[in-house]
């Protein structure tokens, strides 16, 4: 009993943390159709960034604020020189991305070295607590409430506000959009910096439940993609519920049938393929 | 003109053990030759077909691992387990067809990535099966007829020669009737739906011969290294064999044959001076999407035609 319960939370937490990275992309690709492959690896920037800030004797707080900051600036930069350049062409864009996450990759391997840093929780959230008859760690419960905050807060922007309205309008009719005078320009600069923030804060939160490792970018980008041919490209929805589905399955996965943990993953998203192409929530044909 | 530098390859290919100069530049033309039958394999789908995939290494790790296997598991010999790999990575070709070609353009993109990196997964965690990171070693070359090939030159002979038959079976292909409905499928999906044509079915096939062709490159490729661990199926492999076909000429013959040669010259002259090939290969394909769009085929293609325009211009003025 005590296992499910546990092995249920760790679940909860990677889905949690799988939508930081998932929300972001999808968001991104829903708005400008880009596929942006150098997510995975911005959430080891941020991760990265976050575990140098941690050394520097800095709060956890702070190293989520640097890593958002960071990655969100990197973002913005590769938004306007690269993206920007390659507009229309959305094969272009992707490999362009591949490429940045090439860079991002062996530059934090040339900066940070090769070795697995772990990183412990901020001391009031390290520990277990007792629910249900069973201990749990802290963190994770921390993990999950701060990812459902950041759901609620992304559907709060994009339902309430007037730059949700902008973005939804874009993403459903770009050219409509942009007929009646909506930034889009500046709606992709902005949704694009917001996705690499999520996802560097992202990488923040996870380093204590995963470590920090090189070739952590290369393990989270495929989580992801799967995540959003689940849950469908430009759904919040979909990467919400792809997040955890996928969350589930692959802990399960991992601590039942360890070898094969990579196959389960790929069932559901051949399922899903086979049965809805666009994914459960899709809005998009892409 | 292109017909000339045919040729003029062709001679270079066949007398280049005489002038490479040692074993280490032979060596590193059989490594250019098993590139080069990659990205011809990839350019089917990417170039003809309008299928960007990003998971092409699978078939490399598949045909590989499995021959490897059924050599060191169970004894087969080289001829059995080749065709074995053969067919089990043209099998499994079918099946991630099946799977891919449910979306196109980006999202067939995700998909074969996401394909790869399971594959990738498996060959990393299965370790009972794969050896882990370790990887399968201890494998042999073959001596098809007698001739060893762990001699330098004669594996590039070897090498050579399959990729001669690969380049003309992949030239007829795509020159029949059969490659003009695939670029076809690539330039007019609707029409083509229109006029009749089953364009799912046409692209599933050219799916499964690229990867078919990526096997015989796999088998290829774990003969010379004679070893093969998941390092070989990662996402930077994948994407070097893409960029081989996008920096040489998508949808040309001759494009993945220059485009490979230029990445594996690259990546051994680069790794002499420097460690960081992925991010010089990243700042690579930067480089080509932005600047040389098209690949070096249509580079060299606007470059003749601006100096022969600008030849005929000054033939206009002088007289």
């Amino acid at each position: 009993m005590n296992f499910w319960l546990i092995q249920s939370l760790n679940s909860l937490a990677l889905g949690g943390v799988l939508f930081t990275l998932a929300a972001g992309f999808s968001l991104i690709f829903g708005l400008m159709r880009v596929a942006n492959l150098s997510h995975g690896a911005y959430f080891m920037l941020g991760a990265y960034v976050g575990l140098s800030v941690l050394d520097q004797g800095w709060g956890f707080g702070w190293a989520i604020i640097a890593a958002g900051v960071t990655v969100a600036v990197f973002g913005a930069v590769v938004e306007r020189l690269v993206l920007r350049r390659l507009a229309g062409n959305s094969l272009a864009q992707v490999l362009a991305t591949l490429g940045i996450a090439f860079i991002i990759a062996d530059g934090s391997l040339w900066i940070w070295g090769g070795d697995p840093r772990s990183v412990s929780a901020p001391e009031f959230l390290s520990g277990g607590m007792e629910l249900f008859g069973a201990t749990f760690p802290k963190y994770r419960l921390a993990v999950v409430v701060i990812s459902m905050l950041v759901a609620i807060g992304l559907w709060l922007l994009l339902d309430k506000t007037r730059l949700g309205v902008m973005i939804r309008a874009s993403v459903d009719d770009m050219q409509m959009a942009r007929a009646i005078g909506i930034p889009a320009s500046r709606l992709f600069t902005i949704v694009f910096c917001l996705g690499a923030a999520l996802a560097g804060i992202g990488g923040v939160i996870a380093a204590p439940i995963l470590s920090v490792y090189p070739g952590l970018d290369a393990d989270m980008l495929p989580l992801a993609l799967v995540v959003v041919i689940l849950g469908g490209l430009g759904s919040l929805a979909g990467a919400f519920i792809g997040s955890f589905l996928i969350g589930f399955i692959y802990t399960f996965g991992q601590v039942l049938v360890p070898d094969l943990a990579y196959i389960i993953l790929f069932l559901p998203m051949v399922i899903i393929l086979a049965a809805r192409p666009r994914g459960l929530f899709g809005r998009i044909s892409a | 003109m292109k017909r000339g530098l045919i040729v003029v390859l062709a001679l270079l290919a066949l007398s280049l053990p005489q002038w490479a100069g040692g074993i280490y530049y032979i060596n590193l033309a059989s490594q250019v030759l098993i590139a080069a039958l990659f990205a011809l394999s990839l350019n089917l789908l990417v170039g003809y077909a309008g299928l960007t995939s990003l998971g092409h290494a699978g078939y490399l790790g598949m045909s590989a691992y499995l021959s490897g296997w059924l050599m060191l598991n169970l004894g087969w010999g080289h001829g059995a387990s080749a065709a074995a790999a053969l067919l089990g990575t043209t099998v499994m070709a079918a099946i991630f067809g099946l799977v891919a070609l449910r979306a196109t353009g980006i999202s067939f993109l995700m998909i074969t990535l996401a394909l790869g990196q399971i594959l990738w997964g498996v060959a990393y965690r299965w370790v009972g099966v794969t050896g882990g990171d370790n990887g399968l070693s201890g494998l042999t070359r073959p001596s098809p007829f007698g001739i060893d090939l762990g001699k330098a030159d004669n594996f590039y002979y070897f090498a050579l020669a399959v990729l001669l038959l690969v380049f003309a079976c992949i030239a007829v292909w795509v020159g029949s009737p059969f490659g003009a409905s695939i670029r076809a499928t690539k330039d007019q999906p609707r029409r083509m739906s229109a006029l009749g044509f089953n364009v799912w079915l046409i692209r599933w096939i050219a799916f499964v011969v690229s990867g078919f062709f990526g096997a015989v490159a796999g088998l290829l490729y774990v003969y010379y290294h004679q070893f093969i661990s998941p390092h070989s199926l990662a996402l930077s492999n994948s994407a070097e064999m893409l960029l081989m076909v996008i920096a040489g000429g998508p949808g040309t013959l001759l494009g993945p044959l220059l485009g490979a040669t230029a990445v594996v010259l690259l990546k051994n002259i680069a790794s002499a001076y420097i460690d960081h090939w992925i991010m010089l290969l990243g700042f690579f394909y930067l480089f080509i999407v932005m600047f040389v769009p098209g690949g070096i085929v249509a580079g060299l293609d606007r470059l003749s035609k601006s100096l022969r325009s600008r030849q005929v211009a000054s033939n206009k003025v002088q007289p």
